[in-house]
């Protein structure tokens, strides 16, 4: 049996290579990420086998502790990771508990993470390989540690099942989970810069490490090299102990889920038809009211609305003196304005609710414009005057304001185009916002730059105005700024909606076949 | 009859349409008439969704004209598309908008006026007995539930022509029911319903014309009577589409034995 399920794991990655070459192309560009991730930690511990010896005892616990973390927590926020051997999946057939869980931790290995992290494991198990008797302690400590970081993964996802299987909290955890990702680049390459790497201040935190669940496995090397066999034997049973724990809890909780499968439960009550009992009843207030309605309810706008607010708090990290925060106002004009530009997309096969109704495609077009509008116009107005006030250049309000209105409004007019024209694959709503979607076309890459090199070239008089009236600081450039930049964004908003309209109607029932034959 | 024949509901003339190399429709002439209840019955894949695709404006043909009441559909498709009624397989909805809200929503795309949305949305939802979860989000409604939804927004425009793709399909029986007798209700004022299916028996008690497709072909077509001649539908239809296996079967699925 746990035979089988290795096959069926095999046969599963196999198939679904051979579905899309593009899947193929998706698996490769993982595996060169993670083979030099797994490179330098090779080379990392190679180095260390034969280098430092303090170091050598503290690193390999600190590495292994966060790879096992990794595993134990990962999953859980983006997760799913893994469904493909869903438990649920196997409740019918007469497969006994010990050798589904078996099974199933094995499979967990075969796959490209748990290729890596079998290699990784041997790596940081074997780095005292000149001490025989701690080689020999490596490789079993190797084994265990891997074992705990899959089998413990298992047991977090599964006895996690019942809360995250609930709608609302998946998708609010996908949203909430995005945002340190984002934040953490900018972060890094702030502080990287003025800490250093000490031996000394990393022992004592890897002696505490080492008699945590995630750190104990990887330290009995070091103590049985040290001669220490109080302590390996102390480590040995936190880790030894901790499998049992994980392994136990594991089983609990599938035992549990197997009989208790998640079910989705009904969202609260509301009352009333909410957007629609306030626009007016026409096409165009429909599909309004429909988009305001998506971007607080569907979490994909709603992240989209979110990332928003982090642009000022990312341009502060990166410019500390504030001087980058008059950039806040075009940055969030440019995103939100921009944002309807995969509005089709979004709506997935949904769509077709517009393709048979017999509307302009100005209606659909004006919609997506206003909701979008509705949320970007004060947003950007409240950016640009708010940002320059706070960092005392209160002279810089006027054209700041002038050039984020005129990104605001031309991206709008410009992504109603683009939209029009050009759908690529997306998150469908629900999926998990990690979850990134092979098989964007060539075209839809294009469409995307010559969207932007658009957009930039339609609003490259207000933006150069307002550069040089920034700069000089003169009223008058100012003004001119503000007034070009309305002038012009609206211009180009009613180009775009007509033209994007035109397209549409056009273009509805082929966007809607390539919308389905991505699913 | 007298010699001003009126137009028929819908009309297909030499429709194509290519997938790739795979010839999804080779060739189909239909003619529903108006005020007829017409059933489309054929195997999985003979090209039944690809078809009402086309003839409702979802899918652009290869060749062929597509006429609703006489106008051509795909030469004006603004004007054509308000006769229509769509229930299509297989796609999404706007799923996070409640069950009212999804009905209004295809009210006021079809232009109707707030009074009039607002009356409808609430005899419909009677109608499908979804009173109690209109106010629920349509992403937590069961497949049966999400069927009667989007069954409510395609009559919700009192449309002259309703094209239902598998509209019984997870829906239960005492809902089929009432669907089934409002269908009926509306072909007698005068409606012309087309619902694909592959429940033979569903079609023959239900439709008075049927067309048996297969293979992107139109096999036969006609009333209920003419098409099965003698015989039930069913047999028919399995004698047209071919594909029985006969013979001694599965010898050891016998639970006696041993």
């Amino acid at each position: 049996m746990v035979a089988h399920i290795l096959r069926l794991k095999l046969q599963l990655v196999a198939n679904g290579l051979r579905r899309s070459a593009w899947q193929l192309v998706g698996l490769v560009v993982g595996a060169v990420y993670g083979l030099s991730v797994l490179a330098m930690l090779v080379i990392g511990m190679i180095a260390l086998s034969v280098g430092d010896e303090d170091l050598r005892r503290s690193v390999p616990v600190l590495v292994g502790a966060v790879m096992v973390l990794a595993w134990w927590v990962v999953p859980l926020i983006s997760f799913g990771v893994d469904s493909t051997l869903d438990p649920a999946r196997f409740a019918t057939f007469t497969v006994s508990r010990r050798s589904l869980l078996t099974g199933l931790a094995l499979a967990g290995v075969i796959g490209v993470p748990g290729a890596m992290t079998a290699i990784a494991s041997f790596s940081i198990g074997t780095v005292w390989w000149r001490d025989a008797p701690a080689l020999l302690a490596g490789l079993v400590a190797a084994v265990v540690g891997l074992a705990l970081a899959v089998v413990g993964s298992r047991a977090t996802t599964t006895a996690a099942l019942p809360i995250v299987g609930r709608r609302r909290v998946r998708e609010a955890m996908a949203a909430l989970a995005v945002l340190p990702l984002l934040l953490l680049g900018p972060l890094v390459g702030r502080f990287t810069s003025g800490v250093s790497v000490d031996a000394d201040d990393l022992g004592p935190f890897s002696h505490l490490v080492a008699w945590t669940p995630f750190g104990a496995p990887w330290a009995i090397p070091g103590d049985v090299a040290a001669g220490d066999w109080g302590l390996a034997g102390g480590h040995a049973l936190v880790a030894l102990g901790s499998l049992a724990v994980v392994a136990v809890v594991w089983e609990r909780a599938l035992a549990y889920g197997l009989v208790h499968p998640a079910h989705s439960e009904a969202s609260g009550k509301r009352r009333g038809l909410g957007w629609f009992d306030r626009l007016p009843p026409t096409p165009v207030g429909a599909v309004t009211a429909r988009c305001l309605t998506y971007w607080a309810r569907d979490p994909r706008y709603a992240l989209a609305a979110a990332i928003v607010p982090v642009a000022p708090v990312v341009l502060w990290v990166l410019d500390r003196d504030g001087g980058a925060l008059i950039l806040a106002g075009p940055v969030a004009a440019f995103l939100l304005g921009w944002g309807i530009s995969a509005d089709v997309a979004y709506d997935g096969s949904a769509f077709w609710t517009h393709v048979i109704a017999p509307i302009r495609g100005t209606a659909d077009r004006w919609g997506r414009v206003l909701a979008a509008g509705a949320i970007g116009l004060p947003t950007v107005v409240l950016f640009s005057v708010g940002f320059p006030l706070l960092t005392h250049r209160a002279a810089a309000v006027v054209p700041v304001l002038g050039a984020s209105l005129g990104l605001l409004l031309t991206a709008l007019g410009i992504a109603s185009v683009v939209s029009a024209y050009v759908v690529y694959p997306v998150q469908q709503p629900g999926e998990s916002p990690f979850q990134t979607r092979q098989g964007a076309s060539t075209a839809a890459l294009t469409s995307q730059l010559g969207g932007w090199f658009a957009l930039l070239l339609a609003s490259a008089p207000e933006v150069i105005l307002a550069v040089v009236a920034v700069h000089t600081g003169s009223v008058a450039l100012g003004l001119a700024t503000l007034l070009v930049g309305v002038a012009l964004g609206i211009t180009f908003l009613l180009l775009g909606v007509r033209y994007g309209g035109r397209a549409l109607e056009r273009n509805g029932p082929v966007l809607l076949q390539r919308i389905l034959a991505f699913t | 009859m007298t010699d001003t024949h009126p137009a028929p509901a819908l009309q297909l003339d030499g429709l194509w349409r290519r997938f790739g190399a795979k010839i999804a429709v080779a060739g189909i002439d239909l003619v529903v008439p108006a005020g007829s209840f017409y059933g489309l019955v054929g195997p999985n894949g003979a090209g039944k969704t690809t078809t009402l695709s086309m003839a409702t404006g979802l899918l652009v043909p290869d060749f062929g004209t597509v006429r609703v009441h006489g106008q051509d559909l795909w030469a004006n498709p603004t004007q054509v598309k308000r006769l229509l009624g769509v229930l299509p397989d297989g796609v999404r909805l706007f799923d996070r908008l409640t069950g009212a809200q999804l009905i209004t929503y295809a009210g006021l795309l079809h232009g109707l006026d707030r009074d009039t949305v607002a009356a409808r949305t609430a005899d419909l939802l009677r109608a499908m007995a979804l009173e109690g979860d209109a106010q629920t989000l349509v992403v937590d409604y069961s497949a049966g539930m999400t069927k009667k939804v989007a069954l409510a927004c395609a009559l919700v425009h009192a449309p002259k022509l309703l094209v239902l793709d598998e509209p019984f399909e997870a829906v239960d029986p005492v809902s089929a029911a009432n669907i089934r007798d409002i269908l009926t209700s509306y072909v007698a004022s005068g409606g012309t319903v087309i619902v694909s299916s592959h429940v033979m028996d569903l079609v023959q008690r239900m439709c008075d014309h049927v067309a048996v497709i297969a293979g992107g072909h139109v096999l036969a077509a006609g009333t209920v009577d003419e098409v099965r001649g003698d015989a039930s539908l069913e047999e028919r239809f399995v004698e047209l589409v071919g594909g029985r296996v006969t013979g001694e079967g599965l010898a050891w699925l016998r639970t006696s034995s041993d």
